[in-house]
Protein backbone atom coordinates (compact mmCIF):
# COMPACT_ATOMS: atom_id res chain seq x y z
CA UNK A 1 0.00 0.00 0.00
CA UNK A 2 1.74 3.44 -0.93
CA UNK A 3 0.73 5.08 1.91
CA UNK A 4 -1.06 8.09 2.86
CA UNK A 5 -2.36 10.95 0.59
CA UNK A 6 -3.11 14.93 1.55
CA UNK A 7 -4.85 16.91 -1.51
CA UNK A 8 -3.51 20.22 -1.34
CA UNK A 9 -5.60 22.40 -1.00
CA UNK A 10 -4.80 25.52 -3.32
CA UNK A 11 -6.08 28.49 -5.23
CA UNK A 12 -3.72 30.48 -7.08
CA UNK A 13 -1.28 29.17 -5.73
CA UNK A 14 -2.01 30.13 -2.22
CA UNK A 15 -2.43 26.99 0.27
CA UNK A 16 -4.35 26.38 2.84
CA UNK A 17 -2.86 26.07 6.51
CA UNK A 18 -4.89 22.53 6.71
CA UNK A 19 -2.64 20.96 4.02
CA UNK A 20 0.39 21.38 5.79
CA UNK A 21 -1.39 19.92 8.90
CA UNK A 22 -2.78 17.01 7.16
CA UNK A 23 1.12 16.10 6.13
CA UNK A 24 2.44 16.65 9.54
CA UNK A 25 0.02 14.41 10.70
CA UNK A 26 0.16 11.11 8.21
CA UNK A 27 3.60 10.69 9.39
CA UNK A 28 1.90 8.95 12.13
CA UNK A 29 -0.23 6.70 10.19
CA UNK A 30 3.49 5.07 8.66
CA UNK A 31 4.35 4.39 5.26
CA UNK A 32 4.65 7.30 2.42
CA UNK A 33 3.13 11.08 2.69
CA UNK A 34 2.64 12.34 -0.90
CA UNK A 35 0.73 15.76 -1.40
CA UNK A 36 -1.33 15.74 -4.53
CA UNK A 37 -1.53 18.79 -6.12
CA UNK A 38 -3.49 19.85 -9.25
CA UNK A 39 -3.67 23.14 -11.22
CA UNK A 40 -2.02 24.98 -13.41
CA UNK A 41 1.53 26.32 -13.34
CA UNK A 42 1.87 24.73 -9.79
CA UNK A 43 5.06 22.61 -10.09
CA UNK A 44 6.76 25.40 -8.46
CA UNK A 45 5.01 24.38 -5.45
CA UNK A 46 6.28 21.26 -4.80
CA UNK A 47 9.26 22.16 -2.52
CA UNK A 48 6.75 23.62 0.01
CA UNK A 49 5.40 20.09 0.81
CA UNK A 50 8.79 18.39 1.23
CA UNK A 51 9.30 21.04 3.97
CA UNK A 52 6.71 19.14 5.69
CA UNK A 53 7.50 15.69 5.42
CA UNK A 54 6.02 15.13 1.75
CA UNK A 55 8.06 12.23 0.80
CA UNK A 56 6.69 12.06 -2.88
CA UNK A 57 4.76 15.36 -4.52
CA UNK A 58 2.08 13.88 -6.96
CA UNK A 59 1.59 17.07 -9.81
CA UNK A 60 -1.21 16.93 -12.43
CA UNK A 61 -0.35 20.10 -14.00
CA UNK A 62 -2.72 21.43 -17.04
CA UNK A 63 -4.87 24.36 -18.23
CA UNK A 64 -8.02 22.04 -17.19
CA UNK A 65 -7.30 22.43 -13.83
CA UNK A 66 -6.41 25.66 -13.86
CA UNK A 67 -9.34 26.42 -11.37
CA UNK A 68 -11.41 24.18 -9.24
CA UNK A 69 -13.92 22.28 -10.67
CA UNK A 70 -15.48 18.77 -9.26
CA UNK A 71 -15.38 16.84 -12.68
CA UNK A 72 -12.40 16.89 -13.45
CA UNK A 73 -10.80 17.05 -10.25
CA UNK A 74 -12.41 14.01 -9.33
CA UNK A 75 -11.89 12.44 -12.51
CA UNK A 76 -7.76 12.79 -12.63
CA UNK A 77 -8.01 11.42 -8.72
CA UNK A 78 -9.78 8.30 -9.79
CA UNK A 79 -7.04 7.75 -12.73
CA UNK A 80 -4.30 8.08 -9.80
CA UNK A 81 -6.47 6.15 -7.57
CA UNK A 82 -5.93 3.36 -9.82
CA UNK A 83 -2.63 3.66 -10.72
CA UNK A 84 -0.86 3.90 -7.66
CA UNK A 85 -2.92 2.74 -5.23
CA UNK A 86 -2.76 4.99 -1.62
CA UNK A 87 -4.22 3.20 1.49
CA UNK A 88 -6.03 6.77 2.16
CA UNK A 89 -6.74 9.66 0.76
CA UNK A 90 -7.38 12.78 2.58
CA UNK A 91 -8.96 16.66 2.31
CA UNK A 92 -9.30 19.45 4.22
CA UNK A 93 -12.71 19.91 5.18
CA UNK A 94 -13.14 23.05 2.98
CA UNK A 95 -15.78 23.74 0.86
CA UNK A 96 -13.17 22.53 -2.33
CA UNK A 97 -12.21 19.85 -0.50
CA UNK A 98 -15.72 18.76 0.82
CA UNK A 99 -17.24 18.21 -2.52
CA UNK A 100 -14.42 16.65 -4.01
CA UNK A 101 -14.12 13.88 -1.45
CA UNK A 102 -18.00 13.67 -1.38
CA UNK A 103 -18.11 13.05 -5.56
CA UNK A 104 -14.89 10.91 -5.14
CA UNK A 105 -16.21 8.75 -2.49
CA UNK A 106 -19.60 7.80 -4.40
CA UNK A 107 -17.80 7.29 -7.17
CA UNK A 108 -15.50 4.76 -5.91
CA UNK A 109 -18.85 3.16 -3.97
CA UNK A 110 -17.03 4.19 -0.38
CA UNK A 111 -18.11 5.54 2.89
CA UNK A 112 -16.17 8.35 3.85
CA UNK A 113 -15.74 10.18 6.99
CA UNK A 114 -16.17 14.22 6.69
CA UNK A 115 -14.81 16.96 9.14
CA UNK A 116 -13.13 14.85 10.72
CA UNK A 117 -10.96 16.14 14.33
CA UNK A 118 -8.64 12.82 15.05
CA UNK A 119 -7.80 9.82 12.48
CA UNK A 120 -5.98 6.44 13.33
CA UNK A 121 -5.12 4.92 9.81
CA UNK A 122 -4.04 1.76 8.88
CA UNK A 123 -4.01 -0.59 5.65
CA UNK A 124 -7.63 -0.71 4.86
CA UNK A 125 -9.14 0.46 7.93
CA UNK A 126 -9.78 3.67 9.98
CA UNK A 127 -11.24 5.30 12.97
CA UNK A 128 -12.26 8.69 12.64
CA UNK A 129 -13.62 10.97 15.60
CA UNK A 130 -16.06 13.58 14.03
CA UNK A 131 -17.73 16.42 15.89
CA UNK A 132 -21.77 15.63 15.25
CA UNK A 133 -24.52 17.97 16.27
CA UNK A 134 -21.94 20.88 15.47
CA UNK A 135 -19.54 19.46 18.40
CA UNK A 136 -22.38 18.66 21.01
CA UNK A 137 -21.44 15.56 20.63
CA UNK A 138 -18.45 13.09 19.37
CA UNK A 139 -18.81 10.32 17.29
CA UNK A 140 -16.28 7.47 16.66
CA UNK A 141 -16.79 6.06 13.16
CA UNK A 142 -15.07 3.40 11.21
CA UNK A 143 -14.31 3.71 7.63
CA UNK A 144 -13.05 0.59 5.77
CA UNK A 145 -12.13 0.55 1.74
CA UNK A 146 -9.35 0.74 -0.50
CA UNK A 147 -8.46 3.94 -0.67
CA UNK A 148 -10.11 5.70 2.69
CA UNK A 149 -11.49 8.84 2.43
CA UNK A 150 -11.74 11.76 4.53
CA UNK A 151 -12.17 15.34 5.22
CA UNK A 152 -10.07 16.53 7.75
CA UNK A 153 -11.23 19.95 9.88
CA UNK A 154 -8.69 23.25 9.82
CA UNK A 155 -6.53 23.34 12.73
CA UNK A 156 -6.81 20.27 14.95
CA UNK A 157 -3.53 19.19 13.76
CA UNK A 158 -0.17 21.26 14.46
CA UNK A 159 1.89 21.62 11.17
CA UNK A 160 5.15 20.28 11.97
CA UNK A 161 8.39 21.16 9.97
CA UNK A 162 9.87 18.07 9.06
CA UNK A 163 12.42 17.42 5.61
CA UNK A 164 10.81 14.51 3.45
CA UNK A 165 12.44 13.52 0.16
CA UNK A 166 9.97 15.72 -1.93
CA UNK A 167 10.07 13.34 -4.68
CA UNK A 168 8.00 15.27 -7.88
CA UNK A 169 5.94 12.65 -9.57
CA UNK A 170 4.42 14.00 -12.74
CA UNK A 171 1.04 12.49 -13.60
CA UNK A 172 -0.26 12.07 -17.23
CA UNK A 173 -3.35 14.14 -17.12
CA UNK A 174 -6.65 11.94 -17.34
CA UNK A 175 -9.53 14.81 -16.96
CA UNK A 176 -10.82 15.51 -20.42
CA UNK A 177 -13.08 18.28 -21.48
CA UNK A 178 -16.15 15.50 -20.86
CA UNK A 179 -15.34 14.93 -17.28
CA UNK A 180 -16.15 19.14 -16.84
CA UNK A 181 -19.88 19.50 -16.03
CA UNK A 182 -19.46 23.04 -13.98
CA UNK A 183 -18.62 26.56 -15.98
CA UNK A 184 -16.65 28.76 -13.68
CA UNK A 185 -18.17 32.46 -14.80
CA UNK A 186 -16.85 34.33 -11.87
CA UNK A 187 -14.72 34.38 -8.61
CA UNK A 188 -14.96 37.76 -6.46
CA UNK A 189 -11.79 37.19 -3.39
CA UNK A 190 -12.78 38.40 -0.36
CA UNK A 191 -11.46 41.73 0.00
CA UNK A 192 -10.16 41.41 3.70
CA UNK A 193 -7.08 41.87 5.86
CA UNK A 194 -7.92 39.70 8.29
CA UNK A 195 -7.19 36.23 8.31
CA UNK A 196 -9.76 33.34 7.38
CA UNK A 197 -12.03 32.30 10.59
CA UNK A 198 -11.06 28.59 10.09
CA UNK A 199 -7.61 29.39 9.81
CA UNK A 200 -7.55 32.21 12.21
CA UNK A 201 -5.06 31.75 15.33
CA UNK A 202 -7.14 34.23 17.32
CA UNK A 203 -10.92 34.86 16.88
CA UNK A 204 -12.68 37.80 18.20
CA UNK A 205 -16.10 38.12 17.77
CA UNK A 206 -19.25 40.05 18.50
CA UNK A 207 -22.75 39.45 19.38
CA UNK A 208 -25.99 40.96 20.29
CA UNK A 209 -24.42 43.45 23.05
CA UNK A 210 -22.49 45.05 20.27
CA UNK A 211 -26.00 46.55 19.88
CA UNK A 212 -25.16 47.91 16.13
CA UNK A 213 -22.86 48.11 13.63
CA UNK A 214 -20.85 50.74 16.32
CA UNK A 215 -20.32 48.26 18.65
CA UNK A 216 -18.93 45.79 15.78
CA UNK A 217 -16.31 48.59 14.84
CA UNK A 218 -14.90 48.33 18.58
CA UNK A 219 -14.73 44.40 17.97
CA UNK A 220 -12.76 44.96 14.99
CA UNK A 221 -10.78 47.22 16.46
CA UNK A 222 -9.42 44.28 18.82
CA UNK A 223 -9.55 41.78 16.06
CA UNK A 224 -6.62 43.82 13.96
CA UNK A 225 -4.59 44.47 17.31
CA UNK A 226 -4.78 41.15 17.30
CA UNK A 227 -4.54 39.99 13.63
CA UNK A 228 -7.06 37.87 14.18
CA UNK A 229 -10.56 36.98 12.49
CA UNK A 230 -13.39 38.72 12.95
CA UNK A 231 -16.70 36.80 13.61
CA UNK A 232 -20.18 36.64 15.09
CA UNK A 233 -22.90 35.60 17.20
CA UNK A 234 -26.51 34.70 14.92
CA UNK A 235 -27.56 37.69 16.97
CA UNK A 236 -25.01 39.78 14.93
CA UNK A 237 -25.65 38.32 11.55
CA UNK A 238 -29.64 38.58 11.53
CA UNK A 239 -29.06 41.89 12.65
CA UNK A 240 -27.49 42.66 9.36
CA UNK A 241 -24.12 43.66 11.38
CA UNK A 242 -22.06 40.99 9.82
CA UNK A 243 -22.04 38.59 6.83
CA UNK A 244 -22.97 35.20 7.28
CA UNK A 245 -19.87 33.65 6.58
CA UNK A 246 -18.69 35.35 9.64
CA UNK A 247 -21.22 33.38 11.57
CA UNK A 248 -19.95 31.20 14.51
CA UNK A 249 -21.93 28.26 15.96
CA UNK A 250 -24.36 24.91 14.63
CA UNK A 251 -25.50 27.17 11.47
CA UNK A 252 -22.32 28.81 10.90
CA UNK A 253 -18.24 27.72 10.80
CA UNK A 254 -17.24 25.68 13.53
CA UNK A 255 -13.64 27.14 14.72
CA UNK A 256 -10.93 26.16 16.66
CA UNK A 257 -8.91 29.17 17.41
CA UNK A 258 -5.97 29.18 19.76
CA UNK A 259 -7.68 31.76 21.42
CA UNK A 260 -11.60 32.92 20.92
CA UNK A 261 -13.00 36.11 22.40
CA UNK A 262 -16.58 36.78 22.97
CA UNK A 263 -17.80 40.29 23.08
CA UNK A 264 -21.03 41.11 24.05
CA UNK A 265 -22.35 37.34 22.85
CA UNK A 266 -24.52 35.18 25.82
CA UNK A 267 -23.93 32.09 24.72
CA UNK A 268 -26.52 30.51 22.84
CA UNK A 269 -25.90 26.62 22.85
CA UNK A 270 -25.82 26.74 18.74
CA UNK A 271 -22.68 29.54 19.70
CA UNK A 272 -21.13 27.38 21.91
CA UNK A 273 -21.36 24.60 19.80
CA UNK A 274 -19.32 26.53 17.35
CA UNK A 275 -16.43 27.80 19.24
CA UNK A 276 -16.26 25.96 22.74
CA UNK A 277 -13.22 23.48 21.44
CA UNK A 278 -11.31 26.77 21.02
CA UNK A 279 -7.68 26.18 23.28
CA UNK A 280 -8.61 29.26 25.18
CA UNK A 281 -11.86 31.45 25.59
CA UNK A 282 -12.09 34.80 27.20
CA UNK A 283 -15.60 36.65 27.06
CA UNK A 284 -16.44 39.70 28.17
CA UNK A 285 -20.64 40.53 28.66
CA UNK A 286 -22.36 42.85 30.85
CA UNK A 287 -24.61 39.67 32.20
CA UNK A 288 -23.27 37.96 35.35
CA UNK A 289 -25.63 35.08 34.17
CA UNK A 290 -24.47 34.51 30.86
CA UNK A 291 -24.05 30.85 29.90
CA UNK A 292 -20.52 32.25 27.58
CA UNK A 293 -18.98 31.97 31.39
CA UNK A 294 -19.34 28.96 32.06
CA UNK A 295 -16.82 28.23 28.89
CA UNK A 296 -14.53 30.75 29.73
CA UNK A 297 -11.12 30.48 30.85
CA UNK A 298 -11.01 34.50 31.54
CA UNK A 299 -14.62 36.64 31.69
CA UNK A 300 -14.82 40.20 32.48
CA UNK A 301 -18.12 41.06 33.38
CA UNK A 302 -19.01 44.36 32.30
CA UNK A 303 -19.50 46.56 29.61
CA UNK A 304 -17.64 45.46 26.10
CA UNK A 305 -18.00 49.37 24.85
CA UNK A 306 -15.83 50.58 28.11
CA UNK A 307 -13.43 47.28 28.70
CA UNK A 308 -12.58 46.50 24.44
CA UNK A 309 -11.03 50.12 23.81
CA UNK A 310 -9.11 49.70 27.41
CA UNK A 311 -7.83 46.15 26.73
CA UNK A 312 -7.05 47.41 23.62
CA UNK A 313 -5.04 50.48 24.94
CA UNK A 314 -3.12 47.91 27.46
CA UNK A 315 -2.73 45.47 25.06
CA UNK A 316 -0.12 48.24 23.08
CA UNK A 317 1.44 48.99 26.36
CA UNK B 1 -40.37 22.75 -14.32
CA UNK B 2 -40.22 20.27 -11.28
CA UNK B 3 -38.28 21.20 -8.70
CA UNK B 4 -37.37 18.38 -5.89
CA UNK B 5 -36.22 19.30 -2.21
CA UNK B 6 -34.40 17.00 -0.12
CA UNK B 7 -35.22 17.74 3.66
CA UNK B 8 -34.01 16.06 6.64
CA UNK B 9 -35.84 16.31 10.01
CA UNK B 10 -32.80 16.80 12.95
CA UNK B 11 -32.95 18.04 16.15
CA UNK B 12 -33.27 21.78 17.10
CA UNK B 13 -30.03 24.05 16.98
CA UNK B 14 -30.97 24.80 20.70
CA UNK B 15 -31.36 21.24 21.91
CA UNK B 16 -28.56 19.84 24.39
CA UNK B 17 -27.33 16.41 23.56
CA UNK B 18 -27.74 13.55 26.38
CA UNK B 19 -26.71 10.01 25.83
CA UNK B 20 -28.58 7.17 26.68
CA UNK B 21 -27.36 3.41 26.77
CA UNK B 22 -24.55 4.72 24.60
CA UNK B 23 -26.49 5.99 22.05
CA UNK B 24 -27.81 9.86 21.05
CA UNK B 25 -31.16 10.41 23.40
CA UNK B 26 -33.82 11.89 21.46
CA UNK B 27 -36.62 11.46 23.84
CA UNK B 28 -38.06 14.67 24.42
CA UNK B 29 -36.23 16.53 21.65
CA UNK B 30 -38.07 18.94 19.24
CA UNK B 31 -37.67 18.11 16.06
CA UNK B 32 -37.30 20.87 13.24
CA UNK B 33 -36.44 20.85 9.02
CA UNK B 34 -32.85 21.00 8.83
CA UNK B 35 -32.17 24.49 8.79
CA UNK B 36 -30.19 24.50 5.58
CA UNK B 37 -32.65 22.34 3.85
CA UNK B 38 -35.70 24.80 5.31
CA UNK B 39 -33.85 27.48 2.71
CA UNK B 40 -34.04 24.96 0.13
CA UNK B 41 -37.53 24.44 0.38
CA UNK B 42 -38.12 28.40 0.56
CA UNK B 43 -35.54 28.88 -2.66
CA UNK B 44 -38.14 26.20 -4.22
CA UNK B 45 -41.21 28.20 -3.25
CA UNK B 46 -40.06 31.39 -4.48
CA UNK B 47 -38.94 29.75 -8.28
CA UNK B 48 -42.72 28.58 -7.66
CA UNK B 49 -44.26 32.14 -7.07
CA UNK B 50 -41.72 33.45 -9.72
CA UNK B 51 -43.21 30.98 -12.66
CA UNK B 52 -40.50 29.41 -13.15
CA UNK B 53 -41.00 26.10 -11.53
CA UNK B 54 -44.50 24.81 -11.96
CA UNK B 55 -44.16 21.95 -8.98
CA UNK B 56 -42.32 21.66 -5.99
CA UNK B 57 -41.79 18.27 -4.17
CA UNK B 58 -40.25 17.31 -0.50
CA UNK B 59 -38.86 14.17 -0.22
CA UNK B 60 -37.39 13.03 2.97
CA UNK B 61 -35.53 9.58 3.95
CA UNK B 62 -36.31 8.71 7.49
CA UNK B 63 -38.53 7.35 10.36
CA UNK B 64 -42.06 7.56 10.48
CA UNK B 65 -41.94 10.74 12.35
CA UNK B 66 -39.81 12.80 9.34
CA UNK B 67 -43.45 13.07 7.78
CA UNK B 68 -43.82 16.22 10.40
CA UNK B 69 -41.29 17.45 8.30
CA UNK B 70 -42.56 17.36 5.29
CA UNK B 71 -46.06 18.63 6.54
CA UNK B 72 -44.21 21.77 7.55
CA UNK B 73 -42.80 22.17 4.16
CA UNK B 74 -45.92 21.71 2.06
CA UNK B 75 -47.54 24.58 4.96
CA UNK B 76 -44.96 26.53 3.31
CA UNK B 77 -46.14 26.11 0.49
CA UNK B 78 -44.68 23.01 -1.53
CA UNK B 79 -47.22 20.98 -3.48
CA UNK B 80 -46.80 17.04 -2.47
CA UNK B 81 -44.42 15.09 -0.82
CA UNK B 82 -42.45 11.49 -0.45
CA UNK B 83 -41.45 9.90 2.82
CA UNK B 84 -38.73 7.21 1.66
CA UNK B 85 -38.78 5.02 5.12
CA UNK B 86 -35.32 4.43 6.06
CA UNK B 87 -33.77 3.80 9.67
CA UNK B 88 -32.39 6.50 11.36
CA UNK B 89 -28.58 4.85 11.79
CA UNK B 90 -28.50 4.98 7.83
CA UNK B 91 -24.91 6.92 7.25
CA UNK B 92 -24.39 9.24 4.01
CA UNK B 93 -23.89 6.17 1.49
CA UNK B 94 -27.53 4.56 2.39
CA UNK B 95 -29.42 8.14 2.65
CA UNK B 96 -27.96 9.25 -0.78
CA UNK B 97 -28.80 5.36 -2.17
CA UNK B 98 -32.40 6.08 -0.80
CA UNK B 99 -32.90 9.31 -2.14
CA UNK B 100 -31.70 9.02 -5.39
CA UNK B 101 -33.69 6.29 -6.42
CA UNK B 102 -36.93 7.68 -5.20
CA UNK B 103 -35.92 11.07 -7.29
CA UNK B 104 -35.17 9.15 -10.53
CA UNK B 105 -38.40 8.06 -10.74
CA UNK B 106 -39.80 11.64 -10.26
CA UNK B 107 -37.42 12.57 -12.81
CA UNK B 108 -37.11 16.09 -11.95
CA UNK B 109 -35.78 19.12 -13.31
CA UNK B 110 -34.13 20.37 -10.32
CA UNK B 111 -33.30 18.82 -7.26
CA UNK B 112 -32.62 21.13 -4.00
CA UNK B 113 -31.55 20.58 -0.56
CA UNK B 114 -28.92 21.76 2.12
CA UNK B 115 -25.45 21.62 1.81
CA UNK B 116 -25.19 20.02 5.11
CA UNK B 117 -27.46 19.18 7.57
CA UNK B 118 -26.99 20.61 11.53
CA UNK B 119 -26.97 16.98 13.31
CA UNK B 120 -24.39 14.57 11.42
CA UNK B 121 -22.51 17.96 9.98
CA UNK B 122 -21.62 16.06 6.80
CA UNK B 123 -22.05 17.58 4.10
CA UNK B 124 -21.75 14.37 1.49
CA UNK B 125 -25.42 13.55 0.49
CA UNK B 126 -26.26 16.28 -1.87
CA UNK B 127 -22.84 15.79 -3.71
CA UNK B 128 -23.15 11.70 -4.00
CA UNK B 129 -26.83 12.01 -4.97
CA UNK B 130 -25.55 14.26 -7.89
CA UNK B 131 -22.47 11.31 -8.70
CA UNK B 132 -25.71 8.62 -8.28
CA UNK B 133 -27.66 10.20 -11.10
CA UNK B 134 -24.79 11.52 -13.11
CA UNK B 135 -25.84 14.87 -12.85
CA UNK B 136 -23.72 18.17 -11.96
CA UNK B 137 -23.88 20.09 -9.00
CA UNK B 138 -22.87 23.23 -7.37
CA UNK B 139 -22.98 23.58 -3.49
CA UNK B 140 -23.18 26.23 -0.94
CA UNK B 141 -25.14 28.54 -3.19
CA UNK B 142 -26.62 32.14 -2.26
CA UNK B 143 -28.81 32.45 -5.12
CA UNK B 144 -29.78 30.89 -8.09
CA UNK B 145 -31.15 31.99 -11.95
CA UNK B 146 -32.37 30.08 -13.94
CA UNK B 147 -32.94 30.39 -18.06
CA UNK B 148 -31.93 28.41 -21.11
CA UNK B 149 -31.73 25.19 -19.57
CA UNK B 150 -29.10 26.34 -17.13
CA UNK B 151 -28.58 27.36 -13.51
CA UNK B 152 -26.18 29.76 -12.86
CA UNK B 153 -25.28 29.84 -9.12
CA UNK B 154 -23.77 32.27 -6.46
CA UNK B 155 -21.95 30.02 -4.03
CA UNK B 156 -19.57 30.87 -0.78
CA UNK B 157 -16.66 29.68 -1.95
CA UNK B 158 -13.01 29.27 0.24
CA UNK B 159 -11.52 32.74 0.35
CA UNK B 160 -14.27 34.40 -1.80
CA UNK B 161 -17.90 34.20 -3.89
CA UNK B 162 -17.91 31.93 -7.13
CA UNK B 163 -20.34 31.89 -10.09
CA UNK B 164 -20.88 28.39 -11.40
CA UNK B 165 -22.99 27.61 -14.54
CA UNK B 166 -24.58 24.11 -14.82
CA UNK B 167 -26.90 22.66 -17.23
CA UNK B 168 -29.91 21.19 -15.72
CA UNK B 169 -30.88 18.72 -14.25
CA UNK B 170 -28.54 19.56 -11.46
CA UNK B 171 -28.44 18.97 -8.05
CA UNK B 172 -27.97 22.52 -6.20
CA UNK B 173 -26.96 22.57 -2.45
CA UNK B 174 -27.75 25.49 -0.16
CA UNK B 175 -26.11 27.69 2.18
CA UNK B 176 -28.52 29.05 4.88
CA UNK B 177 -27.72 32.98 3.48
CA UNK B 178 -29.94 32.28 0.40
CA UNK B 179 -32.94 33.45 1.76
CA UNK B 180 -35.06 33.69 5.00
CA UNK B 181 -37.82 30.99 5.28
CA UNK B 182 -41.28 32.20 5.41
CA UNK B 183 -43.14 31.09 8.30
CA UNK B 184 -46.12 28.40 7.71
CA UNK B 185 -49.17 30.36 7.45
CA UNK B 186 -52.31 28.90 9.78
CA UNK B 187 -53.71 28.39 6.24
CA UNK B 188 -51.20 26.98 4.87
CA UNK B 189 -50.81 24.59 7.79
CA UNK B 190 -54.67 23.34 6.88
CA UNK B 191 -53.79 22.97 3.21
CA UNK B 192 -50.74 20.93 3.83
CA UNK B 193 -52.95 18.08 5.59
CA UNK B 194 -54.77 17.93 2.04
CA UNK B 195 -51.75 17.60 0.54
CA UNK B 196 -50.53 14.37 -1.38
CA UNK B 197 -47.77 12.62 0.55
CA UNK B 198 -46.52 9.02 -0.69
CA UNK B 199 -44.72 6.46 1.33
CA UNK B 200 -41.96 4.23 0.17
CA UNK B 201 -39.70 2.03 1.24
CA UNK B 202 -35.86 2.86 1.06
CA UNK B 203 -33.58 0.35 -1.50
CA UNK B 204 -31.82 -1.86 1.20
CA UNK B 205 -28.42 -1.16 1.25
CA UNK B 206 -25.57 -1.88 4.02
CA UNK B 207 -24.09 1.24 5.73
CA UNK B 208 -20.79 1.76 4.82
CA UNK B 209 -19.47 3.62 7.81
CA UNK B 210 -20.05 1.85 11.31
CA UNK B 211 -20.28 4.14 14.20
CA UNK B 212 -18.17 2.42 16.75
CA UNK B 213 -19.24 4.83 19.62
CA UNK B 214 -20.43 8.09 20.84
CA UNK B 215 -19.17 10.30 23.77
CA UNK B 216 -19.91 13.80 25.05
CA UNK B 217 -17.25 16.07 24.72
CA UNK B 218 -14.75 16.70 27.69
CA UNK B 219 -16.78 19.74 28.67
CA UNK B 220 -14.88 23.10 29.45
CA UNK B 221 -15.48 24.47 33.19
CA UNK B 222 -15.41 28.10 33.39
CA UNK B 223 -11.79 29.87 34.76
CA UNK B 224 -11.84 33.41 36.23
CA UNK B 225 -14.68 35.64 36.27
CA UNK B 226 -14.02 39.10 37.43
CA UNK B 227 -16.59 42.11 38.68
CA UNK B 228 -13.94 45.18 38.28
CA UNK B 229 -14.51 48.78 36.88
CA UNK B 230 -13.49 48.47 33.36
CA UNK B 231 -9.62 49.91 33.33
CA UNK B 232 -8.80 47.19 36.02
CA UNK B 233 -10.46 44.56 34.53
CA UNK B 234 -8.97 45.55 30.74
CA UNK B 235 -5.69 45.53 32.31
CA UNK B 236 -6.50 41.81 33.61
CA UNK B 237 -7.10 40.39 30.53
CA UNK B 238 -4.78 42.06 28.78
CA UNK B 239 -2.16 40.58 31.34
CA UNK B 240 -3.73 37.19 31.11
CA UNK B 241 -3.48 37.03 27.28
CA UNK B 242 -0.31 38.01 27.09
CA UNK B 243 1.47 35.66 30.27
CA UNK B 244 -0.91 32.62 29.80
CA UNK B 245 -2.03 32.76 26.02
CA UNK B 246 0.55 34.35 24.67
CA UNK B 247 -0.81 36.40 22.21
CA UNK B 248 0.75 38.37 19.69
CA UNK B 249 0.16 42.37 19.34
CA UNK B 250 0.42 43.32 15.88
Amino acid sequence: MAGTWVFVDQRDGNIRKVTYEMLAEAKKFGGEVAAVVFGKGVEGLAGEFAKYGADKVYVADDDIFAAYNTGAYVAQMVAMIKEYSPNAVLFGHTMNGRDMASRLAQKLDAGMATDAIAAEISDGKAVFTRAIYAGKALAKVEVTGSPIVATIRAGVWEVVESAGAGEVVKVAVAATAADVYQVAKDFVPTVSARPELTEAAVVVSGGRGCKGPEGIKVVEELADLLGAALGGSRASIDSGWLGHELQVGQTGKVVCPGLYIACGISGAIQHLAGMSSSKFIAAVNTDTEAPIFNVADFGVVGDLFKVVPLLCTELKK
Amino acid sequence: MKVLVCVKQTFDTEAKIELKDGKINDAGINLIINPYDEVAVEGAIQLKEKGIATEVVIVSAGADKAMDAIRTALAMGADRGILVKQDSAADEYARAVALADAIKKENPDLILAGHVAADDGSSQVPTRIAEILGLPHVNVITSIEIAGGKATCTSEADGGTAVTEVSIPAVISSQVSWNEPRYPSMKGIMQAKKKPVATVDAIAVENKVKVLEFALPAGKTAGIKIEEDPDVAAAQMADWMKNTVKVEVK
